[in-house]
């Protein structure tokens, strides 16, 4: 897999700035709308089930693979350049400092 | 934007001229606007967070109003919806014209349903006085009270970014239509895909924050 990117990115460099379709084409892309379908109705069906203060995790775990699905495949993130990768990364970290920080804030405030 | 169009329209000898195209800078410009709207929604989480830690139990009640099921449809409905954009830049790639607007058209189907499910949970929310400053908010406990402003302000936001993708989708297909976006020089169809998968990833979120509280 790792090799079949390195080529894509290579491809994209000869072409300079032009895109040129290097996309999964409709097999895979269902595939991963297949598996997301299963992952919302494992969501729903956990909801159902009491796991008490675990029940926030699962879910924020479960729709976290679905993003990570939705970017890497349908927003064709797996097949992007690196600085892309970098900069998607540098953002959700912000997001995600931000976030730890305020709980900082709250745990000790109540 | 208007460039190619004016230089190819003039004429024919001007045809030959380098016409300045930047596919990725086009994507990355995308990125960076995306990265506003993480920022945008993600402070609107923080918010959500910060609220739901300090008042649990009230969350809970409150979401109970909620209809799962309405939910689950629109998480379906969206999910499907991106499936059919990312079909659609296949079909365009493979110059498959025709499969692509179906696709695109599934697709504004999709939102247009969402948006009709949407209508029809706020209707029925202010049908028992449950909106900002209603009647059913006064007897409420304050956890309530935010987890309903929240509600609105929420997938309210979401709801206008499903319109703003509609149109964004809408301005493309006329664009495809009229041979700017061909096989060749997709990006702006990626772009339009990329805002709406965007809208989609900030549902999956809401779905279970605001929808599967127990």
């Amino acid at each position: 897999m790792s090799t079949d990117n390195n080529n894509h990115s290579a491809e994209g460099e000869d072409e300079g700035h032009i895109a040129v379709a290097h996309h999964p084409s409709y097999g895979t892309n269902i595939l991963v709308w297949i598996g997301l379908l299963s992952l919302t109705s494992i969501t729903v069906a956990v909801a159902g089930i009491n796991l008490g203060s675990l029940a926030l995790t699962v879910a924020l775990i479960i729709a976290t693979v679905k993003s990570f699905f939705v970017m890497n495949f349908f927003m064709h993130v797996k097949f992007d350049n690196k600085v892309l990768k970098i900069f998607i990364g540098v953002c959700l970290l912000i997001f995600i400092i931000v976030l730890i920080l305020t709980f900082f804030d709250l745990t000790f405030r109540y | 934007m208007s460039k190619p169009t004016d230089t190819a329209s003039a004429s024919e000898e001007i045809h030959v001229v380098h016409i300045h195209r930047d596919d990725f800078g086009s994507k990355m410009g995308m990125w960076l606007f995306l990265f506003t709207e993480i920022l945008l929604f993600g402070g609107l989480f923080i918010l959500y967070a910060g609220y739901r830690f300090i008042h649990p139990d009230g969350f809970a009640a409150a979401a109970a109003e909620l209809d799962v099921l309405m939910g689950a449809i629109n998480t379906v409905v969206l999910l499907t919806s991106s499936l059919t954009v990312v079909l659609a830049i296949v079909a365009l790639q493979k110059n498959n014209k025709k499969l692509c607007f179906f696709f695109l058209w599934v697709t504004i189907a999709c939102g247009l349903l969402f948006l009709l499910n949407k209508y029809f949970e706020y209707s029925a929310k202010f049908h028992h006085g449950i909106y900002p400053k209603g009647p059913a908010l006064q007897d409420m406990s304050e956890g309530e009270v935010l987890y309903f402003g929240l509600y609105f302000v929420m997938t309210g936001l979401h709801g206008l970014h499903i319109i703003v993708g509609l149109a964004f989708i809408g301005v493309v297909m006329w664009q495809i239509k009229k041979d700017l976006i061909t096989s060749t020089n997709f990006q702006k169809l990626e772009n339009s895909g990329l805002y709406w998968h965007l809208v989609d990833i900030i549902w999956i979120f809401l779905f279970p924050l605001l929808y599967l509280i127990h």
